[in-house]
């Protein structure tokens, strides 16, 4: 069974990483939010950014 | 004039906060202009363009806080930067005092709530794609809110998540309703047997909130972001969504709602609505041609009222003739109105001016009132000789969409912030030519919460204006959003007619009202 279909029967538990605002919709209709404290990473230097991901060994 | 600034290494802070902050410290006396923002490359150009970009924030990273403030002199600006940091302290204490864990990553965050099954991502365009990808692989939903993230990653993000079964909505997604939980711009609708797949965030919400007023409801409601029916992406969670709505026993009817997709995309989901959708479907693109929706196999609409009513009518079990005479009847009553309208202007006044927060609500009532008027100029208007040359000046019969870049960076979106759109209304007022002001209100979660209260007396002092230069401006306002909206549409609704407006059931209504009367008065093209 598709996955999207299984979410439609069940309840909503929602992470949100970004805009604090957008927890209200959801928490205002009784769904859980856990929020994100989220942070850029600190180096932004695209190049140290892709060596990090390699060293982690993210996907993409 | 001074220009003081500080940078805060290390503290970051969501762009709305910020901006509110911003805006709360402009009103402040002897300031004329403040920035607190992050120090990213488009924020330290945008400190650039207004002047205030002073050289310690040359070397900021995008972790850094940079506050600037241009005042009359060294201890307002002075008092202003103080001012910044109470109200973002005092933003910050109200989550610390409610004593909530909030874990620095997305897999803390799971370790928290092992079961969730969405995440809601806003953050800047060039993360957004990373911590989407982040997500799908632990087999979360994502709703990606974010703009500015590149075409390749979305691709490769919606090829991933059809792969594993997952909604990808966005980026770029303003709006869905998912079991029944308005998630970012969404309004609370009625829950019911309609399911909603929509590349247009605006167009969703007008279409979820005129059928749940006309007493039906949506199962499902899934936003895929406006470049998913273009050629690259191929349609890729436009078609997902329509397969996920026909296995969904909850819906029974299905409404698309996009721009004209790509004719290849378009081909596409024809080929699938005719092989595998068995439930009735209701199509609006805006400006297509409605028999390419015919063609698909589905229901052409003209407009995104007509998308909504045919699909509450099939949900009542009414038929098609009902229907047809509802749309009669509600055409008479315009005509009705614009009769009236028509007849207490001057010589001179002519022409509407629309000034709209929803983007594909000013494409819609562009496209309507070409059809009684003639082109209209705008300054992202349907056809492209009728630019403006200055979005900031209208001329004839204009169409501005506030929601443009030229008119946000920097700012909240105006559907946040009414302070821009107000001021437009004084001023096109004051132009001689104008008859007819048109304005959309937008209303839901996300979106200001006191529409009533901050547009009214705007309103008001406009007509107030005009009527002591002779003349009579009508206001025509649509309002998108429900009863149930924590704004309560209704009550939007008496304010605005108190303050002399005349309220529309729907976008398309009030830009049909507004083209008629120009019409009646000779501003046709």
């Amino acid at each position: 069974m598709r996955k999207i279909s299984d979410l439609f029967k069940k309840e909503l538990k929602v992470i949100n990483i970004g805009l604090s605002s957008f927890r209200e919709g959801p928490e205002e209709v009784g769904v859980k939010v856990v929020q994100v404290d989220w942070r850029p990473p600190a180096a932004s230097d695209e190049e140290t950014m892709d060596a990090l991901k390699k060293l982690l060994g993210s996907k993409k | 004039m001074v220009i003081k600034g500080i940078i805060k290494k290390g503290e970051y802070y969501d762009s709305v906060t910020l901006m509110l902050v911003a805006r709360d410290v402009t009103k402040l006396e002897g300031v004329e202009d403040a920035a607190v923002v992050m120090g990213t490359e488009q924020n330290k150009s945008i400190l650039e363009t207004s002047g205030i970009l002073l050289d310690m924030f040359k070397d900021a990273k995008d972790s850094d806080l940079l506050i600037a403030v241009k005042a009359k002199d060294e201890s307002t600006a002075n008092q202003a930067i103080q001012k910044v940091d109470e109200l973002l302290k005092a933003k910050r204490s109200k989550s610390q005092e409610a004593g909530e864990y909030m874990p620095k990553s997305l897999e803390g965050a799971l370790d928290f709530m092992p079961d969730a099954n969405m995440v809601i991502i806003s953050v800047a365009g060039k993360y957004a794609g990373d911590e989407a990808m982040k997500a799908l692989e632990k087999g979360l939903h994502v709703m990606l809110f974010s703009d500015n993230v590149p075409i390749e990653k979305e691709i490769e993000l919606k090829k991933y998540g059809r792969d594993q079964g997952l909604l990808v909505m966005g980026p770029d997604c303003g709006t869905a309703i998912i079991n029944g939980v308005p998630l970012c711009f969404a309004n609370v609708v009625n829950r019911g047997d309609i399911g909603i797949v929509a590349a247009s965030g605006t167009g969703l919400q007008e279409v979820s909130s005129v059928i749940t007023n006309e007493g039906s409801g949506i199962s499902q409601a899934i936003g895929t972001g406006g470049r998913d029916v273009k050629k690259d992406v191929g349609g890729i969670m436009f078609m997902e969504g329509i397969k996920a709505l026909e296995e969904d026993p909850e819906t029974k009817y299905i409404v698309l709602v996009s721009k004209p997709p790509h004719p290849e995309v378009l081909k596409k989901v024809a080929n699938l609505i005719k092989s595998e959708i068995k439930k009735p479907v209701v199509g609006i693109f805006l400006g297509g041609d409605p028999k390419v929706v015919e063609g698909a196999g589905a229901i052409p609409s003209n407009t995104l009222e007509e998308a909504g009513l045919i699909a509450a009518s099939l949900s009542k079990g009414k038929s098609m003739d009902e229907f047809k005479k509802l749309l009669e009847d509600r055409e008479k009553e315009i005509l009705q109105i614009a009769e009236k309208e028509s007849k207490n202007k001057t010589a001179t006044q002519k022409y509407v001016r629309g000034l709209y927060t929803g983007g594909t609500l000013c494409d819609e009532a562009m496209l309507i009132s070409r059809t009684i008027i003639g082109e209209v100029y705008g300054n992202a208007p349907i056809n492209p000789d009728f630019k403006l040359e200055n979005s900031w000046i209208s001329k004839e019969n204009s169409f501005v969409d506030l929601g443009e870049d030229e008119f946000t960076v920097g700012r909240p979106h105006p559907m946040i912030d009414f302070t821009l759109r107000n001021k437009k209304i004084l001023d096109e007022v004051k132009d001689p030519e104008v008859a007819v002001i048109l304005l959309d209100v937008v209303l839901g979660y996300g979106s200001n919460m006191q529409p009533g209260d901050e547009l009214s007396p705007a309103i008001k002092q406009a007509r107030e204006f005009a009527e002591k230069e002779g003349r009579n401006v009508t206001f025509i306002c649509s309002i998108t959003g429900t009863n149930k909206d924590p704004q309560d549409r209704k009550k939007v609704k008496e304010q605005l007619e108190d303050a002399g407006a005349i309220v529309m059931p729907s976008n398309a209504a009030a830009a049909k009202l507004a083209s008629y009367i120009v019409k009646n008065i000779g501003g046709v093209r």
